[in-house]
């Protein structure tokens, strides 16, 4: 009888279930898994030399494209490390509008991930229920900054601008009659924060809706359960962060642990899973959006009863009222400096981390005086679970490797940067 | 007796029906498709697409090739060479290109400029058919400025509260 050695097979960077460019080697025996070698860097843009040619200011529309389905916290964890080593205290509405803002792309990144996570596995109509639930929150993005994705919206020492009063309106069209569009156009005749609000009113409905179709349903359960067990221990000395380590049963979150911006005066629960499978995780994540969906209900009664500045009054780091440029000398001068010069930042180092949807985003930054970055270094969740492939797929089905790959929850304009 | 129920219950197949509500709920409810291209998702003031110099009424250019766009554009996509004008001696742009494979939208050309010269319109459905197109010279770049300088003078103002 012939001997039966291993084949090698190329999964990537092609394949649609490799969310993006992942190519890995899969040496197989037969159909199990005997080594994954994630091969990574096909998306790499050079981020972190990047923002070292360029003042400060001008990487935050570089860092919405690290992870390009969490837009805002990868500025979030940007903008902080700037502030820390300014010293500069940011107003507390600009910390809640933040806050709301990184939970919105917290629910946004699940709920990509979900509908990603159950296509991969064979739930096609989740991508379908997901995709539709993402665009209001699209729209609050767009009502606030301009852009469904790419925000830029935060900045050292605020945001840009503050939130608007009423929401754009959906125009006449030969496919809507009068009444249609009235029902279409009906929760976005307030403020976006009333938008907002009426979206929390009815999320917790929909998450009720994929937990319907998924958590019991006996497919879902069979390609997740034991899939991919992580023990604590492991996930510890592997550098597991985020919803991967908390689905092992490990309580850490950096919004509790070490609350950054306004995070210490809001009432939320971390979930945690217990067998640290791909269904532990998938349960995570879902009570994660519940939670998200809690802390945007908080932050919006907060945000409606305290008007006030959202960005820092030191013209020395935040350009001027465009008003006050046009009758000022001083502003006009701050204007020009702020927008050819930027701002020096004083030399030392820091390093900011945010509770970011996939685990601890970090941003170390190495300064020298200048105004612009000596060293930025970023410290990508996706990193390092990809580097847990490995481990995780070992002795599991070719099958199974969609599903562990699903629940890294991997993006590569992170990973690679 | 859970066991016994679990036991039932995986002949009955309850979740999977109870999956299969959800989606014949959806059947019957409203859709949510949107009918591009009669029908566009509602777009804020703060909307940014394509760029365009805006002019005064009197169709003065509003630029004054201060530059500070070409300074701030983290993707160095803007390329300003200014001179003097040969009607009024004034100082204006000789070239004002501005590069859309390079541009990332970030706005903070539109941010940055004090006279509110070069702005980002509502237009973000357009395309080109030759090399070379992408780039916008000063004349392309004033001329979608005229034809869109109702609505972006409409949409400078409600946002001119919150800058």
């Amino acid at each position: 009888m012939a001997e039966i050695e291993h084949y090698t097979l190329n999964f990537g960077p092609q394949h649609p279930a490799a969310h993006g460019v992942l190519r890995m080697i899969l040496e197989m025996d037969g159909e199990v898994i005997e080594r994954a070698d994630p091969h990574i860097g096909l998306l790499h843009r050079g981020t972190e030399k990047l923002a070292e040619i360029k003042p400060y200011n001008q990487s935050i529309g570089y860092m919405d494209r690290l992870d390009y389905v969490s837009m805002m916290c990868n500025e979030h964890a940007y903008v902080l490390a700037i502030e820390k080593l300014l010293q500069i205290k940011v107003p507390k509405r600009a910390q809640y509008i933040r806050v709301m803002f990184a939970e919105v792309t917290r629910i946004l990144n699940h709920l990509m991930w979900l509908g990603a996570h159950g296509l991969d596995v064979g739930a096609m109509t989740m991508f379908l229920y997901c995709f539709r639930d993402r665009e209001p929150l699209m729209d609050a993005y767009e009502a606030v900054s301009g852009t469904r994705m790419h925000a830029t919206y935060f900045r050292p020492g605020g945001v840009y601008r503050d939130l608007p009063d009423s929401m754009p309106q959906y125009d006449k069209s030969p496919w809507r009659n009068e009444k249609k569009l009235k029902s279409l156009n009906e929760n976005r005749q307030g403020s976006l924060l009333d938008f907002l609000w009426d979206y929390t009113e009815i999320f917790p409905a929909c998450v009720d809706e994929y937990e319907a179709l998924l958590t019991e349903n006996r497919i879902w359960k069979q390609r997740l359960v034991g899939i991919g067990v992580v023990s604590p221990e492991r996930a510890f000395q592997l550098g597991m962060t985020g919803p991967m380590l908390r689905g092992s049963g490990v309580a850490w979150d950096l919004r509790k642990k070490q609350p950054y911006d306004c995070y210490a005066e809001l009432d939320f629960d971390i979930p945690v899973g217990r067998n640290g499978d791909c269904y532990d995780r998938y349960l995570v994540r879902v009570e994660e959006m519940r939670q998200s969906n809690r802390i945007i209900r908080q932050c919006i009664e907060w945000l409606r009863e305290n008007p006030g500045p959202v960005m820092v009054d030191d013209h020395k780091i935040t350009p001027p009222k465009r008003a006050d440029v046009r009758e000022n000398m001083e502003s006009l001068i701050h204007h020009f400096k702020h927008f050819t010069e930027g701002y020096c930042v004083p030399a030392g180092e820091a390093y900011a981390a945010v509770e970011h949807p996939k685990g601890e985003f970090g941003i170390y930054l190495l300064s020298d005086g200048a105004n612009k970055p000596y060293r930025l270094k970023i410290r990508a969740p996706g990193f390092a679970h990809m580097a847990a492939m490995n481990e995780m797929a070992k002795g599991h089905m070719l099958a199974d490797v969609v599903a562990i790959i699903g629940t890294m929850d991997v993006v590569f304009g992170e990973i690679d940067r | 007796m859970k066991k016994f129920k679990q036991f039932v219950n995986s002949f009955l197949l309850v979740e999977l029906l109870k999956g299969l509500m959800v989606t014949g709920r959806h059947m019957f409810s409203p859709k949510v498709t949107i009918q591009y291209p009669e029908e566009k998702t509602p777009q804020s003031p703060r909307f940014r697409g394509i760029h365009a110099l805006r002019s005064y009424p009197n169709g003065e250019e509003r630029c004054i090739a201060c530059k500070l766009c070409e300074a701030v554009c983290p993707a160095a996509a803007i390329t300003i060479d200014a001179g003097v004008r040969e009607s009024d001696g004034s100082r204006r742009t000789t070239k004002y290109e501005i590069d859309l494979f390079k541009c990332i939208f970030c706005g903070f050309c539109e941010e940055s400029c004090p006279v509110d010269s070069i702005v980002e319109t509502r237009v973000f459905e357009y395309h080109f058919e030759e090399q070379g197109a992408q780039i916008l010279t000063k004349e392309k770049l004033l001329e979608i400025g005229l034809i869109h300088e109702e609505q972006l003078a409409q949409d400078i103002e409600a946002d001119a509260k919150y800058r």
